[in-house]
This record gives C-alpha cells, structure tokens and sequence, in this order.
C-alpha cells in the first residue's frame, strides 16, 4: 500500500474530522452536539493513525503530515473541504454520502497486503460502522425532509472530485495552521 | 415541613430529590443558580472551539474538541436538571439569547491567542472546579449527582491546560510571552469569578446549602492552590499586592466588582457577539428540533 | 422520577443507568432527551460511556418507570427486623443464671 493512497483517505478523515468538529458547541440539541463531536474525533483519530503509517514511509510524523504541506498537496476529496455549518441537512447528506463510499474503501483496505494497514484498516472499519449507524439513523428522519434530499443531490457529484483544491480548503488551511506557523519549528 | 423546618433540614445535611416538596423561594434560587451554571458551560464553549480549528497538533486538536465537548455535556446534564425543577430547556436557552438570564463572567471576554487556550483549561477552569468540588454536597440531589460526574471529567481539563501551558514555558521565548501576556488579561476576571466577598451566612447560596463554602472561601482556595503553580514556572501574576499573610490568608488587590456587574448584566466585550452566535445557529437549526423532537400525535 | 410535564414539547426523556463494573449494582446516572429508542441508545452510549467509563447501560424511557415511594406500616411491625429483638437483658440474665457473666 503506498503511501499516497493512505495519504488519501487520512487527508479525507482529518479534513472530515476538521468540518465536522465545527459543529462542537453549537449542533442542533445538546446531546446530537455530544455525539457528533465524538465522530468528528474518531475521524482525527483515524487520519492519525493513518498519518502514522504514511509518515513511517515518509520519514516524517503525523503533524508534519497533518499541517505543513501546502494546501495543493492534499489529496481529499471536494466534498470534504465544504465548509457546510450551520446547515445541518447538508452537513448529514454529506455524512451519509461519506460513509457509504468510506466502507468500500475501508473494506479494501482489509484486505491489504501490508500487515499494519490492513489492521488499521479493520480498527477503523468497528468504529466507523457506530458512524453508519449514526448516518443512517438521520438519513431514515431527514428523508422526507425537501432540503435534505436536495442536500443529497447536490453533493453525491463531489464524492469522487479529487481534482484541484477549492478556495475553501486554501481557507480552512490557513486557520488549520495559524498557530502552528506563528513561532516556526516550535513544540506545541 | 414548614420553611424554617426546611431550613433546618438542609443545614443539618438533609438532602432532597425531585419530587420532595420544597419552599417557593429555594426552588426559584435553585432554578436560578442552576441555570446560570448550564448557561456559562454552553457559552464556555465558544471563546475556545475557535481554537479547536487552529489547534497546532492533532493531540491538542483531539483533546481541546473533547474538552468542549464535555462543557456540551455537561450544560445538557444541567439543564435537565432545571427542566426537572420546572424550567424547560427551550426556555432557559431563549432567556439566555435575550440577555435575560446570566452567565459567568469569564466567558464573556475574548480570546486572543493559544496562550489563552493554555490559561483557561488550566486557570479559569481551576477556579470552576473550585466551587463546583463545593457542589457535592448540594441539597438539591438530582444537582448533587450530576456534579459527581462534572467534577471527574473536569480532571482532565486542567492536566491537558497545565500540559498545554508547560509546553510553551518549555518551548521559546515568544511562547513564553505568549502565557505571560494571557495571564495578564486574565487575571482581573479570575479574581472576580468568585463572585464579591458576601458572608456566607448572608449568602442565600449557602444558606439554603445549596452550595457549601462562602465566595471568598473558594477564592483563597483558588490562590492558594494556583498562584504557587504560577510562580514557580517564573510567570508573574499582575497584581502587586498579592501575598499570603502570616495567617495564612492571601492578601490581593480589590477586584473591581463594577466591572464584575457590568459584565455579567450582559455588557461584556464578547456577549453581544456570542449571544447572537448562539441564536443564529439555534435559528438556524429550530428545523432539525421542529423534525426530531416534535411531539408524537 | 422527575416531574411529569402535562404538556411536554420536544422528545421523550430516556433514563439512563450505568454498569461501572461486573459485580456492581447498575445505578442511576442521568437523563437524555432524544427522539426514540434508536437515538436514545446513541446518545446514552455518547453521554455515559464515550469515556469508557461503564462497561454496561440501561436505557429506559421515563414514563415506563414506575416508581414506588410511599410504604404503609401503621402498626410498627418490628418481628421481621433486627431491632425487633433487643436481646441484651436477656443475654445478660442467662449468662448470670450460667454463672458466665463477666465485666462486659
């Protein structure tokens, strides 16, 4: 497995992860706040991880990875740079999506050749499916709903999207890594 | 039970759950009290998940989102408290937007730099857990038990703050100065989150024990427990008068308490703001709880 | 179990209880508000466990709870307690009579 292909999915899920911890502290009701947040973290999680495999290769570490290429080097997908809060039918339309073309990919990945991935993969694969649970659950309340099918039309095209990087990830860049840029080379 | 028999109940130790009968104005202060604890855990959150975007690691990204994720949780824990006691969640949060029920006023102040992140997991959220170790033993039960579980995951909000901040004492000397100058901004509400120096026995509070120690109580603990922690990594605390006499009692500068009012009756640098954040996204939003939380016919 | 609310507005309040450890009881840990069963085990699971801080939950729904607070015993029945048998004057004769009383 090499180490641009994990560097795919890793830039997928921390990116992921990123939107969707925009949500913290001001999700629809409280205890949807509570639980999508752990989602957003089981995604940072899973980009580090998978950073870690791809840095071993790399000669580098997962922060490296994470906050110092420049933002034309990432690899995820249009769909995940979309910075969707405060819509919250976007935002489940986008998790549902997500999920159902992650398992494909997750699963793949089980079946690596490589030991360590296929492991990782396997891990990441019992968490996510909590996530499709998660994503079903709201899809079977949302589906009647006109915005949220409409959210569902309007991103399924951005899926496979992995050409130039948008505006949107230049900004989300930016702020990313504001700190980190701010005393260069410094432990945080 | 009469009132004063009540009374003498609660401050012999006696406790009550949700269904007991209480006094009038000992629920209206419960409800009160506790609301304004759920509504400074949900505003807390806002000066930092700012800084959950611009987190300089992936570990401190993880653990400051988790960090505010427990302030979520801990405001839902609240809250069905108060709704218990009579007061529904949807109307707390409304009193809250319209500026007519409070908050604490440290969460009424910018945030300007990853140094502040650093003092307020560490510092501001100290002081909190100073009075709410004092809320174990409230009267109310249902309040009692859900600050069981606040208290345990506070822990580790103030080990991953020192972490924070001992990184950058460690690091260079712009991080350094980084701490340095967010202690100094922080300091004055620190010192007056606590509350004025009212005597216990006149502070219906701690009358009715609702919460156990007095507020100039807490705030000599909180000294005495963070300004050695300060000290001793070099850092200067911007108040010269600050020392702890022969008898064993911090001696400080006099907070300014019109500040304290001000601010907390909504006049803070960032309420306006960061309550219009809140009802926007709840406006934004009242669809999703109009679809899921509406009534079953 | 909490006031009930005639007129309630929003979901169904889910009563949580939590397993800290095999051998222990499960106790009382709080209360979700969600919108049915699927969501309330997702929520009670987030709010109780992301910690890893209970190795078991029940989640039941507030109204299926019955509760049980008021105990009728007018006429103090004490045979089946322990402080029905004050045994102490007793003990203290017989132990005479055997000759086995010593300073207690």
């Amino acid at each position: 497995m090499n180490a641009q292909a994990l560097l795919e999915i890793a830039d997928d899920e921390l990116i992921l992860g990123w939107r969707n911890s925009e949500w913290t502290g001001i999700a629809p009701f409280l205890e949807e706040d509570v639980a999508f947040s752990s989602i957003a973290q089981n995604e940072i999680g899973h980009a580090r991880a998978l950073y870690e495999l791809a840095a071993r290769e790399r000669g580098t570490t997962p922060d490296e990875l994470a906050f110092d290429r420049p933002p034309d080097e990432y690899r995820c997908s249009r769909l995940v740079e979309l910075r969707l809060v405060p819509d919250w039918a976007r935002t489940i339309a986008r998790h549902v999506l997500y999920e159902q073309a992650d398992e494909q990919r997750v699963r793949e990945l089980m079946v690596s050749d490589d030991a360590d991935v296929a492991g990782l993969a396997a891990k990441i694969d019992r968490e996510e499916a909590y996530h499709r649970m998660h994503a079903q659950m709201w899809h079977e309340r949302l589906k009647d709903e006109p915005r949220y099918v409409e959210a569902l039309q309007e991103l399924r095209p951005l899926v496979d999207e992995r050409g130039e990087r948008g505006l949107e990830l230049e900004e989300l860049w930016e702020e990313m890594t504001m700190v980190r840029r701010s005393v260069a080379g410094a432990t945080w | 039970m009469t009132d004063e028999q009540f009374l003498e109940y609660v401050q012999g130790g006696g406790q009550v759950e949700t269904n007991d009968p209480i006094p009038d104005d000992y629920r209206a202060k419960l409800i009160k009290f506790i609301e304004m604890h759920g509504n400074s855990e949900l505003m807390g959150v806002l000066p930092e998940r700012e800084w959950i975007l611009r987190a300089p690691t992936l570990q401190r990204k993880l653990a400051l989102t988790a960090k505010v994720q427990d302030e979520v949780g801990h405001s839902q824990l609240i809250y069905r408290v108060v709704e218990d006691l009579g007061k529904p969640r949807e109307q707390c949060l409304e009193d809250l937007i319209s500026g007519k029920s409070k908050f604490h006023n440290v969460f009424h102040y910018p945030t300007k730099t990853w140094g502040d992140v650093g003092v307020i997991a560490w510092l501001v959220d100290a002081a909190a857990i100073i009075s709410q170790k004092a809320l174990l033993k409230c009267s109310y039960a249902p309040y009692a038990r859900i600050m069981k579980k606040i208290c345990w995951e506070e822990s580790f909000h103030i080990l991953h703050g020192r972490d924070v901040i001992l990184t950058m004492m460690n690091g260079t000397e712009e991080q350094r100065e980084l701490v340095q100058e967010a202690l100094e901004r922080w300091w004055g509400p620190l010192m007056q989150f606590h509350g004025n120096p009212i005597p216990r026995d006149e502070d219906p509070m701690y009358i009715w024990r609702i919460k156990s120690q007095g507020n100039e109580e807490a705030r000599q603990q909180f000294l005495d427990g963070y300004v050695p922690q300060i000290w001793e990594l070099g850092l200067t605390v911007p108040d010269p008068k600050l020392r702890k006499n022969e008898d064993g009692i911090w001696g400080y500068t006099e907070p300014d308490w019109d500040e304290l009012k001000h601010v907390v009756t909504g006049h803070g640098p960032k309420t306006a703001e960061r309550l219009e954040l809140r009802r926007t996204t709840r406006e934004e939003t009242e669809w999703v709880r109009r679809t899921l939380l509406a009534r079953a016919a | 179990m909490g006031t009930a609310h005639a007129a309630r507005a929003g979901g169904v309040i889910y009563e949580v209880f939590r397993l800290e450890r095999k051998g222990q009881p499960f106790q009382h840990a709080g209360s979700i508000e969600a919108p049915d069963d699927a969501f309330a085990e997702w929520y009670a699971r987030e709010q109780y466990g992301r910690r890893g801080e209970s190795v078991a939950l029940w989640v039941v729904p507030r109204h299926e709870i019955v509760e049980i607070d008021e105990f009728i015993d007018e006429l103090e029945r004490n045979y089946h307690r322990v402080d029905g048998y004050p045994l102490k004057e007793k003990l203290k004769e017989a132990r005479e009579r055997a000759g086995t009383a010593r300073d207690r």
